[in-house]
């Protein structure tokens, strides 16, 4: 049985995981990022960033003063008893972590421009429900920034446009962002299904760790093809020049209708924030993204 | 690629000075201003009314902080640039009426603005996007906040900072813009790109 209480604790703690301290994956390819560039301004950005991510580890505090949007990712073990107590806590969880971290109020009606004031409101925080088999439930929140969901884009391309109309777009989405999402990126790029399905695999596409090549070694040829390619720009972090522009390029699919060819390339910034934790049937914890004392 | 340590208020003639590429670090007063607070000043000199802080020779910041009261001051959370083009509308008439020297954001201005800093006398600095722990800890005090009915992201805050950067001059005084010299550059490479990707 999982309690309301517990998952509510565990998603506070989750939220101000995430926005104070990156995954180590993150981390390591903005080291990485900054050892390689060899531009002088791309150089101090990254050095920037760096600096910054230690300090908001170091000092608990929020690593970008925009904490996002809040989406959760929940994968329910079929035999956990509790579920229905699920979304009030990880609404709760999202108010207490706008006061207690504190997190900036980021959910605002889209017809009267209020701000509710605490992240929460119709939809949010949005959560995506799966069903595995097993009696734990996995936890993923994923606080998304506005500077780099802005500049994300489907396109329902004609079939015959295939392969190359995929790979021009996910290009042309580069360079029409240039700087506005804080540079280095990472692209979550996703083909076929429908509207919807290839923008949610792409989003979802996201949260895999950036050091794992995907396991399809056609995919994976490709995701490196596409982030030579991006990195060939020249839009560099900032889009103040450099060869770092995307860390990491995400590829997922679905199979597609016959006469649809969907496209969708969702924006991460460098602040690529997730966290996720796994609560077992007998209460333990555990944090699979995070190193916790 | 000089490196400056500058204190508010600046003069006209130091900022003439700077080129684009240039490095500075930035001390003294700074002010808070996104879309609202750029209209609220704006509105303020059309009915002749006093904004609440002399802006002359300081620096603009296009940033919706995050703060936190404490004891009843303010403390700066999180304080990273927010996107710039947005207050592109009124940016030049801010240059011209008020005088700042300044202007510090992500992602860069538009012809409007770049022709007024050429004009009047004023340079972009480029802060890197989303550093909001790197610039809180150079902002040594919060010396007020004013039009806080707009929100906290939207009000006016009067920050003290102390070697506030690096600031990229990305935009200068001679009509150079450094994220335009990119966006050419990109351009160009488009095609190569597409050739080695094997795009028809
Ligand atoms: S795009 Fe990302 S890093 Fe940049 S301001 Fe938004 S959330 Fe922060």
């Amino acid at each position: 049985m999982v309690t309301g209480k517990t998952v509510e604790n565990v998603a506070v703690k989750l939220i101000q995981l995430a926005v104070t301290e990156l995954p180590q994956d993150v981390k390591e390819a903005l080291h990485k990022a900054y050892n390689e560039e060899t531009n002088k301004i791309g150089k101090a950005q990254l050095k920037a960033i760096l600096d910054n991510v230690n300090l908001a580890e170091k000092t608990c505090a929020p690593m970008c003063q925009d904490t996002g949007v809040i989406i959760f990712h929940v994968k329910a073990g079929s035999k956990v008893d509790g579920l229905d107590n699920v979304e009030t806590a990880l609404r709760n969880a999202a108010v207490r972590a706008t006061k207690e971290i504190p997190l900036r109020p980021n959910a605002v009606n889209p017809f009267t421009q209020k701000n509710t004031g605490n992240n929460t409101g119709r939809f949010i925080p949005y959560i995506h429900w799966e069903i595995v088999v097993g009696e734990t439930l996995e936890i993923t929140v994923m606080p998304k920034g506005g500077g780099s969901e802005n500049v994300s884009a489907l396109a329902m391309l004609s079939p015959n446009q295939g392969i190359s109309g995929f790979k021009k777009f996910v290009i042309d989405t580069v360079i029409k962002a240039g700087a506005k999402p804080c540079p280095p990126t990472v692209l979550g790029v996703a083909v076929g299904g429908g509207a919807e399905i290839a923008m949610n695999l792409a989003k979802a596409a996201l949260l895999k760790p950036l050091n794992q090549p995907n396991p399809n070694p056609e995919l994976a040829k490709l995701e490196q093809e596409l982030r030579e390619a991006a990195n060939s720009t020249g839009i560099g972090p900032m889009g103040l020049g450099g060869k770092t522009t995307v860390l990491a390029v995400k590829i997922d699919y679905a199979h597609r209708h016959p006469a649809s060819y969907p496209v969708a390339v969702v924006v991460q910034c460098w602040a690529a924030r997730r966290a996720t934790a796994r609560i077992y049937s007998d209460g333990t914890i555990e944090y699979l993204t995070h190193k916790v004392a | 690629m000089a490196v400056y340590r500058l204190s508010t208020p600046i003069s006209e003639e130091i900022v003439r000075k700077l080129q684009v590429n240039d490095k500075v670090y930035l001390s003294g007063t700074i002010v808070t201003a996104r879309d609202a607070g750029h209209r609220r000043a704006l509105r303020f000199h059309n009915e002749g009314r006093q904004l609440p802080i002399n802006l002359d020779g300081l620096a603009v910041f296009h940033c919706g902080p995050l703060m936190r009261q404490e004891n009843k001051s303010w403390r700066v959370v999180a304080a990273g640039p927010t996107t710039s083009s947005r207050m592109e509308p009124f940016e030049d008439q801010f240059i011209k009426l008020f005088k700042i020297r300044m202007i510090i954001g992500k992602g860069g201005m538009g012809k409007k603005a770049v022709n007024a800093m050429k004009k009047y006398g004023a340079v972009y600095g480029a802060f890197t996007g989303g550093a909001a722990v790197l610039a809180a800890k150079a902002i040594k005090r919060v010396k007020g906040v004013e039009w806080s009915d707009l929100g906290m992201p939207e009000a006016m805050w009067i920050l003290e900072v102390e070697d506030f950067g690096p600031l990229t001059v990305a935009i200068d005084t001679h009509g150079n813009n450094l994220f335009e010299i990119i966006q050419t550059k990109v351009d160009k490479t488009k095609e190569q790109i597409y050739k080695k990707l094997g795009i028809k």
